[in-house]
């Protein structure tokens, strides 16, 4: 079972928004994986096949071990399904 | 039974909202496990708020004692989320109940008038009922018409703060799908306005350069921690080591005020882990309804959904409406206000946002002045707010966004003319 982790500042909205929109392009492609939402201090401990988030906050998080997708547009379902089908 | 019922199990808000997220579960037919993982975690979630409030309780005894030691009056760092979390301590059913019925309230609206927005910022939905139900409580409210009136106020301020900055949001977005849903949205609206009337869109932030070096301070954990920390080392002088030695029992002052400031940044980390889990399965059930039962309805989202739309502006907002914060510091005593010491994470989340409503209808120079004026905003409105929270005005922490100002204030003097 693969992992997305959805990453904000405060891992409250956006992240939140974010994860719900991600759960539904997955069922839309056929695949099956966990999907969370947490906060960028939170996110560093935690384990995922592939971290997704504003640029600007992820680009924190992209040590070279973890596979960290920043998004531009957040709400830009289209760029989300294209990262979802190639990282997974 | 009925004592039990009325007492035990709805008096218990962690309960309450556990069976809300049950009976949200098990209306979308969601399997058992998950229907008992998330009411488990929506039921811990709750718990964990009052785990954090004990927490920076703690540590804002040390600050009060601190800064009143070293000027003789009070200062009270804004944080909505501590404050929240504290309000649960003794109002936690009255919040829940105005948190659902809120929710019912933003559908009806929703699905019936012109306002076709879904407000799914659910943490500031939670918040929002939390200061409604302090207000109505010192206000001498009880029971059903306290619920009521405050559902109806908290589903109306859903739908209406979107509405209001929609024509705004349009002009960041480039879009109509989407909307802004944060009660911070007082603040946002008047930097549009500033920005309309000094600047000039075509001249906008992002056509300069900005170091990104500030980035780190998206970082809730590590940006509480700072302001904390500053705070405590800034007073340190006024109040004097030997009143410090005196709080820590004898630890060496520095060491006791840097444990306190992270012992706070800790329990604002403990709210905002209980927060995530107490509306984990509620906003999705909330939107799964919405979907089905208001054509063509508008998400409105958390402020940072706006930020990848001009991140200079991001900054800049933040550093002008922390200015804003700062000069207000000698601002309120002037006035008789108690002093609002400004914290970092209002001035982040806020400040930045106003930055780009300011920089979509006045560029740069809309940027500046929008936010600093947000900053003066997030600093007067929270200190005219304590006189209505009864108790509560009393604690170093109070509702930091402009809303629950701007409600709180209109409807704490308004009860007061009928009691």
């Amino acid at each position: 079972m693969k992992k997305v982790l959805v990453v904000c500042g405060n891992g409250l909205g956006s992240s939140f928004i974010v994860e719900m929109n991600v759960k539904k392009i997955l069922a839309e492609l056929g695949i099956d994986a966990e999907v969370n939402h947490t906060d960028l201090a939170s996110s560093k401990s935690e384990q995922a096949d592939l971290y997704i988030g504003a640029a600007d906050i992820v680009e924190q998080l992209n040590d070279g071990t973890r596979n960290v997708v920043g998004l531009n547009n957040l709400l830009d379902n289209e760029a989300i399904k294209d990262v979802l089908r190639s990282n997974l | 039974m009925f004592e039990l019922i009325m007492n035990d199990i709805l008096g218990t808000p962690a309960i309450l909202i556990g069976l809300f997220a049950l009976i949200g579960l098990l209306l979308q037919k969601k399997s058992a496990t998950d229907t008992v993982s998330g009411t488990l975690k929506t039921t811990m979630g709750f718990l964990l708020l009052g785990v954090g409030a004990a927490v920076v309780s703690d540590s804002l005894g040390t600050f009060r004692s601190m800064f009143e030691a070293a000027f003789q009056i009070q200062g009270v760092v804004p944080n909505t989320d501590a404050m929240a979390a504290i309000a649960q301590e003794n109002y936690g059913t009255e919040t829940a109940l105005i948190m659902i019925f809120g929710m019912v309230v933003n559908l009806l609206l929703a699905r019936f008038t012109p306002f076709k927005y879904v407000f799914l910022t659910g943490h500031h939905t939670l918040y929002m009922a939390a200061m409604l139900a302090v207000v109505l409580v010192t206000g001498g409210m009880s029971g059903v018409p306290l619920v009521l009136i405050g559902s109806l106020i908290l589903g109306a301020a859903m739908v209406i703060a979107p509405a209001v900055l929609q024509p705004f949001t349009r002009k960041i977005t480039g879009n109509d799908d989407l909307a802004l849903g944060h009660f911070g949205t007082f603040g946002y609206f008047t930097a549009g306005l500033v920005g309309k009337l000094v600047g000039n869109p075509e001249k906008s932030t992002e056509t300069i350069q900005i170091p990104k070096s500030l980035g780190f301070l998206r970082d809730t954990s590590v940006a509480v921690s700072l302001t904390m920390a500053l705070l405590f080392f800034a007073i340190t002088p006024f109040a004097g080591i030997a009143v410090i030695e005196e709080l820590s029992g004898g630890t060496n002052y520095a060491v006791f005020i840097l444990i306190q400031a992270i012992t706070f940044a800790a329990g604002v980390y403990i709210i905002l882990a209980g927060v995530r889990m107490a509306i984990g399965e509620i906003v999705p059930a909330f939107k799964g309804i919405a979907d089905k039962f208001v054509k063509g309805a508008k998400p409105a989202l958390d402020a940072p959904t706006v930020f990848p739309f001009a991140p200079n502006a991001v900054i800049i907002g933040f550093l002008c409406s922390f200015a804003g914060g700062i000069a207000s510091i000698f601002l309120l005593p002037l006035v008789g206000l108690t002093v609002i010491v400004p914290g970092l994470v209002p001035h982040f989340f806020c400040g930045a946002t106003a930055g780009v409503y300011g920089n979509a209808t006045g560029g740069l120079r809309g940027a500046v002045v929008g936010s600093f004026v947000n900053g003066i905003l997030i600093s007067f409105l929270p200190a005219l707010l304590l006189p209505v929270l009864g108790s509560l005005g009393l604690e170093s922490t109070t509702f930091g966004d402009t809303d629950f100002g701007i409600i709180g204030i209109l409807l704490g003097y308004f009860i007061q003319l009928f009691s």
